[in-house]
């Protein structure tokens, strides 16, 4: 067999996988999420919150509760930084400093994971697990709950009402991602990844002496860093390091981690608004943007153009053996078009086109599947636009799910997609109008470009992944990269619950002949070209300066 | 002006207080479960799958190693031993840069793109020496025969594996220095070949540490 046979046999066993649990943990999260049961455990934590779990929200109330959870998990995260000095099981290393502290701070809270630091050699046992792994647990919650909070808007109808936040983040954190990751974790053990409190400790080596390894708790995290679509790696390889990521089997398991709650929460939203059928239009036009990048990947990769490569004779650089080629292109296509941003191979040495594959995946605002939450609603504001779009062309008022599309509503889903790309294109032009920030390039030319263009789309997008040749622990880019992530993850989520509330007061309006049937493949396919001629016309000017340059160049 | 203000501070203080609890569950109870179970079932793995040669840790048969001469003096590169298989390339390890009082080693791509030409010049010079190294007399390497994995740099700078067909040209070389049959080291390698899980899942390698330990017992074994 070759490598591009083995290749396609893994995305299909992954699809075949994917497909398996499709409908179960899509109805067991709708169950999650509607029903009026509290387990005992969720008692007592409502005890300690001091909230009412029943008491319903409107948009701007769920929306204070985001925020208010979001502010403290910044200053938390951050100040633990900044003592990780005097805190006991933190190996004795020195509190980060100030700038690296606040972005990486916004970074865990945003679910991006950006990481400006080497994990193994800056973040001792107390910041990984409490503080950072914490927060891969509840932002991935966030995302969830924002997500059920809009499709509730869809659902219900003349009141305002969204749910409880501090109860569908509870529910998703004890419901759905503790019992999941402790699953994945032990699977992760089983097949090699380290799960110790040992520290620094010395090994020794086969030509005799020793070398000096950081060993942590790093099955827990790998796993919910995966299934939340988080990705901040422990150590500075992220998941190309064996020790996060010791087999072909736990690369494919690990992709599968980071798809499965994105895909499964259109089940979640068919159930939630009562026809099956709408959430298999969403999942077919996440499934066939997802299929059409990786082969594209496969593709680019396999071809290996560019000197380095054609002189090597494959693109095996920043790639591991034992995923190869194939394995390697599937991981860094989910990985950037959900909000996961883990690697186990790096962009930067991809192909001229494979690395533009990346990028344009994350330009797309991560809708496919996206990250867990924000990929469901970010495609929910694109089917209200491509609804819209069908409304102009035939001259009638757009519906979606029995909800009028008017001009209020319209302007909010405007709003929501014009946030990442202007972040993205005014940080990127100020870098590179700006004297120093070039300095920080590994590349020259169209890949320097890229390097900087994909930091500020990781950062906005709230991916985390790298073009790692930048070397982005400087003042202007952690300051720079922070912000674009603090806006890029909470001001779409405004207009997000914004909409949702404006649903939600609206009465039904009754399906008729002439509506646009969003279930059928019409409206997939006016889908998938909706998102792809927004996303080609923002950011086109912007990549074929850098990856698509670099790309016809060789 | 009052009332906004209390209802912030009351909102943040739930917030907080939600935080800790969940910090409590996520942050302290489920990694420590893990580790719990992490270790009473799986303690070899959950500790770094560390491998033993004469009751002496040897290293971990997940973790590439260099199997290099000592330096010299006045040599920047250690050269490598040719007595032993050699892993791919690692250049895009680092060392230590802050909390210096440690002496760890930085995992890590070189993050070169295809075009850059400190990575061509890289996989030029590698390739030159993959071929003459492993060229011994009645035997030689074409350009054309060393593989991709040959030439670079992985991922983690970590890679533990090389390919079937790296490990094929070396096995002249080393049957060579070690004073064993070509039969013999390609027996050796065969045995330590793995094909893909199930058939289909990455790709075959040969775990390079495994590979020379099961070496230097057949040399011992003379």
């Amino acid at each position: 067999m070759g490598p591009v046979l083995a290749g396609v046999l893994q995305l299909l066993a992954l699809i075949g996988a994917l497909a398996v649990v499709h409908i179960p943990l899509g109805n067991y999260m709708a169950g999650v999420y509607s029903s009026d049961k509290h387990w005992r455990v969720e008692k007592w934590i409502y005890k300690g919150i001091g909230a009412d779990p029943d008491t319903e929200m409107r948009w701007p109330a769920y929306l204070r509760g985001v925020l208010a959870f979001s502010v403290v998990g910044v200053l938390f995260l951050y100040l633990l930084q900044r003592i990780q000095g005097v805190l006991p099981g933190s190996l004795g290393f020195s509190s980060i400093d100030p700038d690296q502290a606040f972005n990486t701070a916004v970074s865990f809270v945003t679910n991006t994971n950006w990481q400006s630091y080497y994990g193994e050699q800056t973040m001792g046992h107390v910041v990984q697990t409490a503080g950072l792994a914490v927060q891969n647990f509840v932002s991935a919650a966030v995302g969830i709950a924002v997500a059920v909070a809009l499709v509730r808007g869809f659902a219900r109808s003349r009141t305002g009402e969204l749910g409880n936040f501090w109860s569908d983040l509870v529910r998703g954190v004890i419901r759905i991602l503790v019992p999941m990751a402790a699953i994945a974790a032990v699977v992760l053990v089983a097949c090699g990844a380290i799960q110790n409190f040992s520290g620094i400790h010395e090994v020794g080596q086969f030509m005799g002496g020793s070398q000096q390894w950081n060993g942590g708790a790093v099955a827990s995290q790998e796993a919910i860093k995966e299934l939340g679509t988080n990705g901040g790696g422990y150590f500075n390889a992220n998941s190309a390091h064996p020790f996060e990521n010791p087999t072909p089997f736990t690369n494919l398991f690990e992709i599968f981690l980071i798809l499965v709650i994105p895909f499964s929460l259109t089940r979640t939203f068919g159930v939630m608004v009562g026809s099956a059928k709408q959430g298999y239009a969403i999942l077919a036009t996440m499934a066939t943007i997802w299929v059409g990048f990786v082969s594209l990947m496969m593709w680019t990769e396999f071809t290996h153009h560019g000197p380095a490569f054609e002189l090597a004779r494959g693109a095996m650089e920043g790639k591991e053996v034992r995923f190869g080629v194939g394995a390697s292109s599937i991981f860094a296509t989910s990985t950037t078009l959900t909000s996961t941003g883990a690697v186990d191979s790096f962009h930067s040495s991809f192909t001229g086109l494979g690395g533009g594959i990346t990028m344009l995946g994350m330009m797309l605002g991560e809708i496919a599947p996206g990250g867990t939450g924000s990929g469901l609603y970010g495609m929910l504001i694109m089917a209200v636009i491509a609804v819209f779009i069908a409304g102009l062309m035939v001259g009638r008022t757009p519906e979606y799910l029995g909800k009028k599309i008017g001009s209020r509503e319209i302007k909010l889903a405007a709003c929501y997609i014009l946030i990442t790309p202007a972040l993205v294109l005014v940080f990127t032009a100020f870098a590179m109008a700006l004297p120093t920030p070039a300095n920080s390039m590994t590349n020259s030319g169209a890949h320097g470009f890229s390097e900087i263009l994909y930091a500020y789309t990781s950062g906005a997008n709230n991916n985390g992944s790298a073009f790692a040749g930048l070397n982005a622990d400087t003042q202007w880019f952690n300051s720079t990269i922070g912000l674009a992530m603090l806006f890029g993850r909470f001001l779409p989520m405004v207009f997000v619950l914004a909409l949702a509330g404006s649903l939600g007061e609206q009465k039904p309006v009754p399906a008729t002949a002439g509506t646009l049937r969003t279930e059928k493949p019409l409206f997939t396919g006016l889908l998938v070209g909706a998102i792809l001629i927004i996303t080609g016309l923002t950011y086109f000017p912007a990549l074929a300066l850098g990856p698509l340059a670099e790309g016809l160049a060789s | 002006m009052n009332n906004s203000v209390t209802n912030t501070a009351r909102l943040l203080g739930a917030g907080l207080r939600a935080l800790l609890v969940l910090t409590l569950v996520t942050g302290v109870i489920y990694p420590l479960v893990l580790t719990g179970i992490a270790q009473g079932l799986f303690t070899g793995k959950a500790n770094g799958s560390e491998i033993k040669a004469d009751g002496r840790v040897v290293g971990s048969s997940l973790i590439g190693q260099a199997y290099n001469l000592p330096l010299k003096k006045g040599q920047e590169t250690p050269a490598p031993d040719l007595k032993w298989f050699q892993g791919r390339p690692q250049n895009g390890l680092g060392t230590n840069s802050v909390n210096t009082q440690y002496k760890l080693i930085l995992s890590g791509a070189t993050n070169r793109s295809g075009d850059n030409a400190d990575l061509i010049k890289w996989v030029k010079d590698a390739k030159a020496a993959v071929v003459k190294d492993n060229s011994v007399p009645g035997y030689t390497v074409r350009a054309s025969q060393v593989p991709a994995d040959a030439v670079t740099s992985s991922g983690s700078g970590l890679d533990p594996d090389i390919s079937p067909q790296y490990a094929e040209i070396q096995v002249h070389r080393v049957a060579e220095r070690n004073g064993l049959s070509v039969a013999q080291v390609n027996r050796l390698v065969q045995d330590h070949t793995e094909s893909r899980t199930l058939g289909f899942i990455g790709e075959p390698r040969v775990n390079v540490l495994e590979l020379n330990m099961a070496l230097k017992a057949l040399v011992a074994k003379g």
